[in-house]
């Protein structure tokens, strides 16, 4: 456990090191930004509209801007994520590095767990961001804080997941922009299916869209915890991790 | 400490290393030589438990590395080819990042880092960033950090590749420093730098085993000697032995004449030539004048001198080489 950590430490001070962790915060900030102006000026708008027509029922913060915005977060994440696991293997792969993490007496495991935590990590402190926008919400009006925190729980698991599986593909490759081109394929794959349920209302189509990483992230929104995509997203770390150790492994028969 | 058996490692289409066994006593230093391409990298990978063998065993300081690789781990400082850096680390916190990796516990690591670099003369670039290192100093950061966790043995995969000549002779004579303390393996393709600083040396080319002696012997056996391979029938009644080695001792040239094996009446010797002598010729002549049957006789050790020849070439043609 102290070894994850050692290893975790190094590569968060490696992305900090790097433009990458200020360059995605930037990215991050400035979008999320747009989207929170949005959804709050269509919020004002709507309110006034409202008014306008005699119905005093305040309208609720956390319907309005909160899910629309966190929904946006999610998939912004999507565009993000592969941007921080692009590196973690395929990097030390290319320079050769990777020979000493393996020649230490680390597991696999504590080499990988260090890894994708440092990610996870990473990705958390860019989401933090947000945090500062949806404050502004705290200073003017009343939303609801449960569901907020809830929503970025949820925020928190999907990256999570998709790190892990991030983390396998740029395991698979020593070169940074295949690892974080196939990432960003597999982020959209898993996006995409929910669109299936739209369509598709059968079987099938509830099979599809169960395994969209999106759709999962919408009761979260809500503000809603349910076990049921908790235990997808745990399940979704466990495989993508799982299947890291197994391509070290194999790499190091093959290699 | 070093105990190498059968080794064999496969790639997907060629055979990188082929069946070698030798062993490494504790606190020698051996030289492992051979030319580009013929396995040196390799064995050492596995050795230091970055490969598994394809087959065969190996063992470091009693831990096999396929079953323990944690414990050979702990015992092993490695250097490969290309010191494994982290360019945006600084010199201090990269050596301490592997200290904590190798299991030096906290409250040794600043003495550890600090020790490790004063012996690797690093200790003033301590705080500099690695990015802006000298190529001399990124080998000799390397270094340091190898030998962090004290370890039992110490792998150096070419340290001195990419040097120039006042640095291969720093970081040689930094090697030699090591010793003593730690059973140390480097690997080079250029024979004068184990002659400095080597006791024992090991010959690898394409994969094989092709000797492992000590320096002095392999100087004496090859300064222009010739090996022959000798297979004999001698007829008239059950010769000994020991009668054909003698007349075999007495052709002129040759300075010694091993007996290898006897199958039925089939006798095998390896016949030594004097420096600079060709001996093939006398000796077939005294053997088919003794009226035995020559049944084969061939030059043994060319692949060997063919080795020194080719690791010699490979030092010339490296412009300012080691002197
Ligand atoms: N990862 C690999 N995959 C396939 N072949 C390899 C690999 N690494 C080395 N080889 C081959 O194995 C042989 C030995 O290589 P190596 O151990 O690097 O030799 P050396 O270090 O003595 O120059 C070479 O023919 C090389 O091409
Ligand atoms: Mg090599």
């Amino acid at each position: 456990m102290n070894l994850v950590w050692i290893i975790c430490k190094k590569e968060l001070k490696s992305y900090f090191a790097s433009p990458i962790a200020y360059g995605l915060m930037a990215f991050f900030a400035l979008i999320f930004g747009y989207f929170f102006y949005a959804a709050v000026a269509i919020f004002v708008v709507r309110g006034t509209e409202m008014q306008m027509m005699g119905r005093s029922m305040p309208m609720d913060l956390n319907e309005w801007v909160v899910r629309p915005v966190m929904m946006n977060v999610s998939v912004i994440g999507l565009f993000i994520i592969p941007m921080i696991t692009m590196r973690l293997f395929a990097e030390e792969k290319k320079t050769g590095t990777i020979e000493l993490l393996a020649t230490c007496p680390v597991t696999d495991l504590q080499i990988i767990l260090g890894k994708w935590l440092a990610a996870v990590l990473l990705y958390a402190a860019i989401l933090g961001i947000s945090a500062f926008d949806l404050a502004i919400l705290f200073l003017y009006g009343k939303p609801d804080g449960m569901p907020i925190l809830i929503s970025y729980f949820g925020l928190l698991l999907q990256g999570s997941c998709l790190l892990a599986v991030g983390a396998f593909i740029s395991n698979c490759t020593r070169n940074q922009i295949i690892a974080g081109a196939g990432t960003f394929v597999v982020c959209l794959l898993l996006w995409v299916l929910d669109w299936v349920a739209a369509y598709d209302t059968s079987t099938t189509g509830k099979i599809i869209s169960y395994l969209s990483v999106t759709g999962h992230f919408e009761n979260f929104a809500k503000g809603v915890l349910d076990s049921k995509d908790v235990v997808y997203y745990l399940s979704l770390i466990f495989l993508g991790l799982f299947l890291t150790t197994r391509s070290m492994e194999s790499l190091r028969w093959r290699a | 400490m070093i105990k190498v058996d059968g080794l064999t490692k496969r790639y997907a289409r060629n055979i990188a290393v082929d069946n070698i066994s030798f062993e490494v006593e504790k606190g020698q230093i051996v030289g492992f030589l051979g030319p580009n391409g013929a396995g040196k990298t390799t064995t050492m990978r596995v050795l230091t438990c970055f490969l598994p063998p394809t087959s065969g065993r190996a063992s470091v300081a009693g831990f096999d590395v396929f079953d323990q690789p944690i414990e050979v781990k702990r015992r092993i400082g490695y250097l490969p080819e290309t010191p494994p850096l982290y360019p945006e680390m600084e010199v201090k916190e990269y050596v301490r990042y592997v200290g904590q990796l190798k299991g030096v516990p906290n409250s040794e690591l600043d003495a550890k880092v600090n020790e490790a670099c004063e012996r690797c003369n690093v200790a003033d670039v301590k705080d500099k960033l690695i990015a802006k290192l000298s190529k001399g100093y990124r080998q000799r950061v390397g270094l340091a950090s190898s030998i962090i966790h004290n370890p039992d043995v110490l792998i150096l995969d070419e340290p001195t590749a990419g040097l120039d000549p006042e640095q291969r002779k720093e970081t040689l004579s930094l090697i030699r420093g090591l010793a003593g303390s730690h059973t140390i393996i480097l690997s080079t393709h250029i024979l004068p730098e184990v002659e400095q600083t080597c006791q024992r040396v090991i010959i690898i080319s394409k994969g094989k085993l092709v000797a492992t002696d000590t320096m002095e012997n392999l100087n004496s056996r090859l300064r222009g000697a010739e090996m022959v391979a000798v297979e004999l029938e001698p007829r008239g009644g059950d010769l000994a032995k020991e009668t054909v080695q003698q007349r075999l001792e007495q052709v002129s040239g040759v300075s010694r004449v091993l007996f290898k094996e006897a199958r039925g009446p089939r006798l095998f010797f390896e016949v030594e030539s004097l420096q600079g002598r060709s001996i093939r010729a006398d000796l077939a002549r005294s053997i088919v004048s003794a009226d035995w049957n020559l049944l084969e006789l061939h030059a043994a050790g060319l692949s060997l001198e063919e080795i020194f020849l080719q690791l010699t070439g490979a030092e010339k043609a490296a412009p300012g080489g080691s002197k």
